[in-house]
């Protein structure tokens, strides 16, 4: 079975700085970490290749040092890497960056599988999964928390909804993305850890995967930040109740009454 | 679309809104959808078309009608029975290039964060996920969406003037329904599904309906949530009648439901859900940034801790200083009292 895992390294906070030029992030300086969700996209195609064999290819988009978060994915199990990486790629949007990845997908080629985590905690958008099986014409089942059984040629799993849950089958070539409850992530070996140091991480550009430039980056995304501003500011004027229980209690039905809550 | 000239705008009209169907029932973010959708057709002169894609919904479109839609583009297959991202995405392009909306908005619901950025690539348009404010620029009439990025922290207006439709998801609760009127009628538009949509689908063998794997906390009025100072099960099940008590649903802080006293479904913050409720009832939870980033815009926030300075107790717009073991029977017995 071989599979794609795409990662994000996201920054490892949430106070965040604008490019005031482009509204985009500004990634260069930042302390980045491993999008959580995509830990969880990691464990489950390793689990997957342990049983099955095969190969797990972990794939990102991003400055030079997301290589820092592939060598973590290989650390825990995955067999090897590709960076896409280029000014041109810069400000790419979830359209432009589901095309890339997916056109990087078709590059690696014979792929069963993709893998990407729930949402990035950056963006927050979940369209990067669905994005990349639209792009490759591929079947989706997206919000996966379970995979019940798998073979050779398809998967089924449980699919996240607003009521419960779908079992669905897919035949391979797919895509997924999954949730935090799908598994538990393995720590790092200390041969992992070495694998992953030693790890030649080739850097794809845009030549390399055949993207059409108009595709990709700035030019190559349909949607345009025109204005950032924090929120408005919470009304913070705290009422502090300290008295026994009761009182307080007492204090705040009448408080919630007021306000028209109870 | 990629529009080569400003002037291909104007080919493109109407607005649309995506009904969300769930085991066959048109869902209540539907209408929220469509009066968002009211807004933006009003100040632009154009139509809403509400679009129903299901199995035997046919019958639930008068009440789309009601809540402010012009006319009901329905596409009625068995096919559409469950929920299949790749008939769905396939049947809606194509609608999109014959009938030609301006503006396609969705729900921010498990089911709209999987279909519509899969209708947008395929459509090559734009997509902005999870909106919270919608307008017309009133210059150029492009759609202006702004969205919360960086868990909250950061409010980002989009547009998208090169292409369309223009589309977006929008969170539940955030926008507001018009008062249904069942004297309104309008016009359904029949379409088919053709074979040709989908090249290849999933097989959806089961469908379960359980809560406990989903707690729909994103359409919640009140939640009732607990944290590390829950201290077990035992004081989710307090928690738990507490919510029952107000009509609340039962959210976790990650620490809750590492420790597995919760399941995950319930999960706020980073790694969780983000909510944007009417009241959030903080009990025991300390407010790490990354459980603030998915509460903190709640209308109301109510802080139950032992402690008063932690980062939660200052956002609350009510700290109770206590005791939650205290606190929360004292309030069901005040609630009981009237
Ligand atoms: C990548 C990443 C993602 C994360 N994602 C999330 C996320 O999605 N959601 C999330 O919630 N967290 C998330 N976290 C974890 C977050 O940083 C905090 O660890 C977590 O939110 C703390 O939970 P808590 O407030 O319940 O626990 P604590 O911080 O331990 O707070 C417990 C509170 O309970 C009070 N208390 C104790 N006993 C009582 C009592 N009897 N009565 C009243 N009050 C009492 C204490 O005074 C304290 O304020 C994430 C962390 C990381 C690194
Ligand atoms: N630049 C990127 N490189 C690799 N994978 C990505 C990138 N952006 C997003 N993804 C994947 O898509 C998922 C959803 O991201 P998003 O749509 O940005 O919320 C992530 O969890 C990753 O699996």
């Amino acid at each position: 079975m071989k599979i794609v895992v795409c990662i994000k390294q996201v920054p490892a906070s949430s106070d965040a700085k604008i490019d005031p030029e482009t509204k985009r992030i500004i990634r260069e300086g930042m302390k980045a970490v491993l999008n959580p969700f995509d830990t969880y996209a990691v464990e489950e195609a390793v689990q997957l290749r342990n049983r099955f064999g095969g190969e797990v290819i972990v794939l990102s988009m991003g400055p030079e040092k997301a290589a820092h978060s592939l060598r973590e994915a290989i650390s825990v199990g995955a067999d090897r890497a590709v960076l896409l990486s280029d000014r041109a790629f810069g400000g790419s949007d979830t359209w432009a960056t589901s095309y890339a990845l997916a056109k990087a997908v078709e590059k690696i080629g014979g792929v069963d599988l993709v893998i990407c985590g729930k949402q990035a905690v950056d963006g927050d958008t979940a369209q990067v999964g669905p994005g990349i099986a639209a792009h490759l014409d591929w079947v989706q089942a997206t919000y996966v928390l379970k995979v019940e059984d798998a073979s050779e040629t398809g998967i089924r799993v449980r699919r996240m909804n607003e009521d419960g849950y779908d079992v669905c089958e897919v035949d391979f070539p797919a895509v997924l993305t999954v949730l935090k409850d799908i598994n538990r992530p393995r720590v790092p070996t200390l041969k992992g850890s070495l694998a992953a140091l030693r790890e030649e991480i080739p850097v794809w550009k845009p030549a390399d995967i055949g993207a059409e430039l108009e595709k990709i980056g700035l030019d190559g995304s349909p949607t345009r930040v025109v204005k950032t501003a924090p929120p408005p500011p919470r009304n913070t004027v705290t009422r502090v109740l300290e008295g026994t229980p009761a009182e307080s209690v007492r204090e705040l039905v009448k408080d919630l009454r007021t306000r028209g809550i109870l | 679309m990629i529009l080569t000239d400003p002037s291909q705008k104007a080919e493109y009209r109407n607005v649309w809104a995506l009904a969300e169907v769930l085991s066959g029932q048109v869902q209540p973010v539907t209408y929220e959808l469509i009066g968002a959708s009211r807004a933006l057709a009003d100040a632009k002169g154009s139509e809403v078309w509400a679009v129903l894609l299901g199995a035997g919904t046919a019958g639930q479109a008068d009440s789309l009608f009601a809540y402010g839609a012009d006319k009901v583009l329905l596409v009625d297959d068995p096919r559409l029975a469950g929920f299949s991202d790749e008939w769905e995405a396939g049947v809606l392009e194509r609608l999109m290039r014959k009938y030609k909306p301006d503006v396609l908005l969705g729900a921010a619901t498990a089911r709209g964060r999987a279909l519509m950025p899969r209708v947008a690539v395929k459509a090559n348009c734009g997509l902005t996920a999870d909106c919270t404010q919608l307008g017309i620029d009133p210059e150029n009439g492009d759609l202006l969406q702004t969205r919360p990025a960086f868990g909250g922290n950061i409010l980002a207006t989009i547009r998208c003037s090169s292409h369309r439709p223009q589309l977006a998801t929008v969170r539940p609760r955030v926008m507001k329904a018009l008062a249904p009127d069942s004297g309104r009628k309008g016009e359904v538009i029949r379409e088919e599904l053709l074979d040709t949509d989908a090249k290849k689908t999933k097989r959806i063998v089961e469908t379960f309906q359980d809560k406990e794997t989903v707690v729909n906390l994103g359409h919640a009025q009140i939640i009732v949530s607990g944290g590390r100072g829950v201290k077990g099960p035992k004081g989710f099940d307090l928690l738990r009648a507490f919510a029952n008590k107000v009509g609340a649903a039962v959210g976790a802080s990650r620490a809750a439901i590492d420790s597995g006293w919760i399941s995950y479904a319930h999960q706020i913050g980073q790694t969780g859900q983000t909510v944007q409720t009417r009241v959030y009832i903080a009990c025991g939870i300390s407010g790490q940034i990354q459980h603030l980033v998915g509460m903190q815009s709640s209308d109301t926030i109510i802080a139950i801790d032992k402690n008063p300075n932690t980062p939660m107790m200052q956002l609350a717009d009510i700290a109770i200083v206590g005791d939650l073991f205290e606190v929360i029977p004292e309030i069901i017995k005040e609630i009981d009292k009237v």
